[in-house]
């Protein structure tokens, strides 16, 4: 066993994990943090993006020991205050889930697509980018429309960040 | 329409769980206590089971218990069920071979089940079970569906020939007669790829026991929580039903692949007993592959007769379809009463034939996946047409259209009555949406550019809703499929709605709610829908089939016309006037002709203190239930169409346009509607272009990760263009008749007819990767080259 500490949703944690243990399973089952999924083993469905240190990662592939003082942001750390993020919004207002499962992946993927590209992503870019996450679902229709809504809100709403918060 | 109502886009009430993190699957369960079981699985697609030693294992840390089938047999556990019995032409029962959760003396299937390790972690388990050391006896092994019943080797006792059934449809006299007048006959041979389903959340189960009560309880990834529980109780013998609770909570996605009972769900329930704490087993995605049910893998030969003036006069179809290793549970179904009833597709033929050979094999089993053979006949309808149509020298929009349906109701000559519909609407108005007459311009155009644009069109029709019980009994379906609700008012006028119908992904917890709420004149946000436990709702069927508009909304609506009833005896008593005068009006009890009124609220507060009225005369409360079996299938049907550019020089294919017109009857929310239409779209896309599940000739499963079985990616598809058209389904009170699988239906065969058009011929199979189209496409250059 060896100790972990890093800094999750803005809380410091300690957890004592064996060396094998990844980052999801870290925060799954020692945080309890069970929004971020598993959707597959070979880093290929993105259900477990979360951040590290402001960008996105598949926490399914990195391991829990090699995160020890970094900033882990996850699904349930990105609204602020109870008031949802802009990408939440419009993954909801753009019916751009069914089932839910690999959504918090796609919010995540999709929050770090626009910081990397820009407040205006065309459809392109957007489907281009997201060949990293899987939906089953939605055949991506409505996930593209919700991206792009996401991204233009971003720019818009000065968008409270966990930084801006703290 | 209100803002919330009957058609009206609401935005999803379950979607604030699913956005922040806060869904409830059943792998984010977690029981106190619990312990981690690990399948070892057999590498071998054929063996016999010599000699399982575990004994180094069992000393391992952690571990807690190891079984096998013998000691599932030792506790009178039975096995997994085919709950559809299937007839052979000569009257006599399918082979159904045995199939015990853990193997009992031969493995049949790369993945199958040899034993189970549960530890105090997963690691453990895991770790224990390479440990266990297994003696097999390897067999040669029957993988491939169209030689398997003259394969030497038999992968069943019960079944020298591999052979499940030789079953049939239709007159065949009437159909060889058709054939002989014919002017001309359109023969296709195809190959229905099998697939694997791939919901994102990969099946998963809790199972715990508590032993003060003697009761289980399941938590599982179902679509039918109740039927789970009745499998495992009545037939597997896990527990009396009154001792066996099914909790389906979140279920991260199903496309008919959780509607199954399989053997780890069953495993992890009874070992819960064995080892006295809670099991949790969650399948990753390689052990989905390998396990989870299958879907489709037809081999067919088709042929359709035309007169001179091109009608369509007859049909003659026959298949071979692989069900794997063992019969899933509704397995038998799907290549028979879920296939050769649709070969009529939207069209008006006389007479049609089909013959179905069932064949086990040693691969996985094969089941229900989103369609269900309505996919496969709808791959042979399509495909047999758009031939026709080119071999007549006809537009294929046109040689449709005039052999469409366009009276009704219509009886085919395979079982189905079609209650109602408009085939020629939905296809104007695709023609339209597609940009038909510009066609020409734009093949022009791609020509130009050294690329290749072909359409292709599907016209379509499903059958949904699958009843009245009665029916589907005499076609020996194991279960009724009808759907029971109850409303539960409570005293302040909020609403519970229990439903047997399962949410997962389909939006029920708005979609219904937007029926009560308009039903009842309250705000939707006092609506609750509760389904998925087996301990709250009392039955009901699950969710599968496209059914739970027609028949799950269709029993709400039922109660909930109860509770009206009922509110207006309590209005009667409150007001002051006769039952007979009590109107009921967005929201309010009302007497006729006077400015008298209660609330539904109030009406409710007043049942429960019961205060106006005896109660020998009335009973207080106001909760009402209710079973609602339809009458008749509903008929779904639509037109897509399919644009598609390749480049001959890779071989990629472009979808550029799909249009999409679809009957759906009457619709509840169109925003949650298109977004069905949208995934099984993506789903066939997947089919036509991408998806194929590959076994080698040995039996192993060589596309067992995303690695190798191509899912679609956003990159993979193009935006759709969607619209409806309605006729209101007549065989239930709402007049809905379900659009979950419209989309994987009628996909594959527009996406195949669109790249078969690009290129000049028909050789081209599914999925139409860019080797296989690359391959076409070189045919095509060097036929043109010779012209
Ligand atoms: S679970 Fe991480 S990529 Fe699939
Ligand atoms: S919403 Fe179900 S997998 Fe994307």
């Amino acid at each position: 066993m060896a100790t972990v500490s890093l800094t999750v949703n803005g809380k410091a944690v300690t957890a004592n994990v064996d060396p094998r243990t990844l980052l999801v399973q870290l925060l799954r089952e020692n945080l309890r943090l069970t929004g971020t999924h598993v959707g597959c083993d070979t880093s290929q469905c993105g259900a477990c993006v979360v951040h590290l240190d402001g960008k996105a990662v598949k926490s399914c592939t990195t391991l829990a020991l090699s995160v020890d003082g970094a900033t882990v942001t996850t699904i349930e750390g990105l609204a602020v205050n109870g008031v949802l993020h802009p990408m939440q919004e419009a993954f909801r207002e753009h019916h751009g889930l069914q089932c839910g499962y690999c959504t918090p992946g796609m919010i995540m993927a999709a929050v770090d697509m626009v910081s990397r590209r820009g407040h205006s992503l065309d459809e392109a870019t957007i489907r281009d980018d997201l060949d990293g996450n899987i939906c089953r679902c939605t055949g991506y229709h409505n996930i593209v429309k919700a991206i792009a809504a996401g991204a233009e809100a971003m720019g818009k709403a000065a968008t409270p960040t966990r930084k801006a918060a703290e | 329409m209100s803002a919330t109502g009957i058609g009206a886009a609401v935005r999803r009430k379950e979607d604030h769980r699913f956005i922040t993190g806060q869904g409830r699957y059943t792998d984010d369960i977690n029981r106190p206590g619990q312990t981690y079981a690990y399948f070892l699985r057999s590498p071998h697609a054929h063996a016999t089971l010599n000699r399982i030693d575990a004994k180094a294992a069992a000393t391992m840390p952690g571990v807690l218990g190891i079984y096998t089938g013998e000691d599932l047999a030792a506790d009178k556990i039975g096995g997994l069920i085919c709950g559809w019995m299937i007839h052979n032409k000569d009257g006599s029962p399918m082979r159904a071979g045995s199939h015990p959760a853990l193997a009992q003396g031969k493995v049949r299937y790369v993945g199958d089940h040899v034993a189970v390790v549960v530890a105090e972690t997963l690691a453990q388990a895991r770790d224990a079970a390479e440990a266990i050391s297994v003696d097999y006896g390897v067999l040669p092994a029957v993988v491939d569906t169209a030689s398997a019943a003259s394969s030497k080797t038999q992968v069943h006792a019960e079944s020298a020939d591999n052979t499940v059934f030789n079953w049939h449809l239709g007159d065949k006299a009437a159909t060889e007669k058709a054939f002989k007048a014919a002017k001309h006959v359109t023969k296709l041979d195809l190959v229905n790829n099998r697939l694997v389903p791939n919901p994102m959340e990969p099946r998963a189960a809790v199972g715990d026991y508590d032993q003060g009560e003697g009761a289980f309880t399941l938590y599982t990834t179902s679509q039918n929580p109740h039927v789970a529980r009745l499998v495992l109780s009545a037939f597997i013998g896990i527990a009396p039903e009154n001792k066996l609770r099914v909790v389906a909570p979140d279920v991260g996605g199903g496309f008919g692949s959780k509607i199954f009972i399989y053997a780890e769900e069953t495993v992890c329930v009874w070992a819960a007993k064995k080892v006295g704490r809670p099991v949790k087993w969650t399948s990753d995605r390689t052990e989905a592959f390998l396990s989870d049910a299958h879907g489709r893998d037809h081999v067919t030969h088709a042929e359709l007769a035309t007169d001179a003036d091109g009608k369509m006069i007859g049909m003659r179809v026959k298949t071979t379809a692989n069900l794997g290793a063992y019969l899933s549970t509704f397995s038998s179904s799907v290549p028979t009463y879920l296939y050769a009833p649709l070969l009529s597709g939207q069209y008006d033929i006389p007479a049609i034939y089909c013959e179905v050979d069932a064949v086990y094999t040693n691969t996985a089993p094969v089941d229900a996946y989103r369609g269900a053979g309505r996919p496969e006949a709808t791959f042979v309808v399509e495909r047999l047409v758009e031939i026709a149509a080119r071999e007549l020298g006809k537009d294929p929009a046109k040689f449709r259209m005039q052999n469409y349906i366009k009276k009704f109701p219509h009886q085919t000559p395979v079982i189905m009555m079609y209650d109602t519909g408009n085939y020629a609407a939905s296809m104007k108005k695709a023609l339209e949406i597609i940009d038909y007459k510009g066609l020409a311009k734009r093949k022009r155009d791609s020509a130009r550019n050294g690329k290749l644009r072909g359409i292709g069109f599907s016209s379509y029709i499903e059958a949904c809703g699958i009843a009245p019980s009665a029916a589907v009994g005499s076609l020996g379906a194991g279960v009724g499929l009808w759907e029971s609700a109850e409303v539960r008012v409570n005293p302040v006028g909020t609403v519970e709605v229990l439903t047997g119908s399962h949410s997962h992904g389909q939006g029920h917890e708005t979609t219904f709610a937007q029926l009560v709420s308009d039903r009842l004149g309250i705000p939707i946000e006092n609506v609750s829908i509760i389904h998925g436990d087996t301990d709250k709702v009392q039955m009901g069927m699950g969710t599968y089939g496209s059914r739970s508009g027609a028949v799950g909304m269709s029993a709400i609506a039922k109660a909930v016309d109860k509770v009206i009833a009922k509110g207006k005896k309590v209005a009667a008593y409150v007001l002051e006037a006769d039952e007979a005068d009590i109107d009921f009006k967005d929201g309010n009890f009302h007497v006729k002709g006077t400015d008298k009124t209660l609330d539904f609220g109030s009406c409710a507060l007043q049942a429960y203190i019961a205060h106006k009225f005896n109660g020998q005369d009335l009973e207080p409360g106001l909760k009402e239930g209710a079973f609602y079996d339809p009458t008749n299938f509903t008929f779904p049907a639509g037109v897509h169409i399919c644009e598609v550019e390749i480049d001959p020089e890779t071989g990629i294919t472009r979808i550029e346009r799909w249009a999409a017109v679809d009957d759906f009857g009457i619709v509840i929310n169109p925003m949650i509607v298109e977004g069905q239409v949208h995934g099984g779209i993506a789903q066939g896309v997947g089919q036509a272009l991408l998806e194929g599940a590959r076994y080698n000739q040995d039996g192993q499963l060589v596309t067992a990760s995303f690695m190798d079985y191509c899912m679609p990616r956003a990159d993979d598809l193009p935006s759709f263009d969607v619209g409806m058209t309605v006729t209101p389904c007549p065989s239930n009170p709402l007049g809905i008749k379900g659009c979950g699988e419209a989309g994987a239906i009628a996909s594959p065969p527009a996406v195949i007819n669109a790249i078969t058009d690009a290129l000049g011929h028909e050789e081209v199979t599914m999925p139409a990767t860019p080797q296989v189209v690359w391959r076409a496409a070189q045919k095509s250059i060097k036929r043109m080259a010779a012209e």
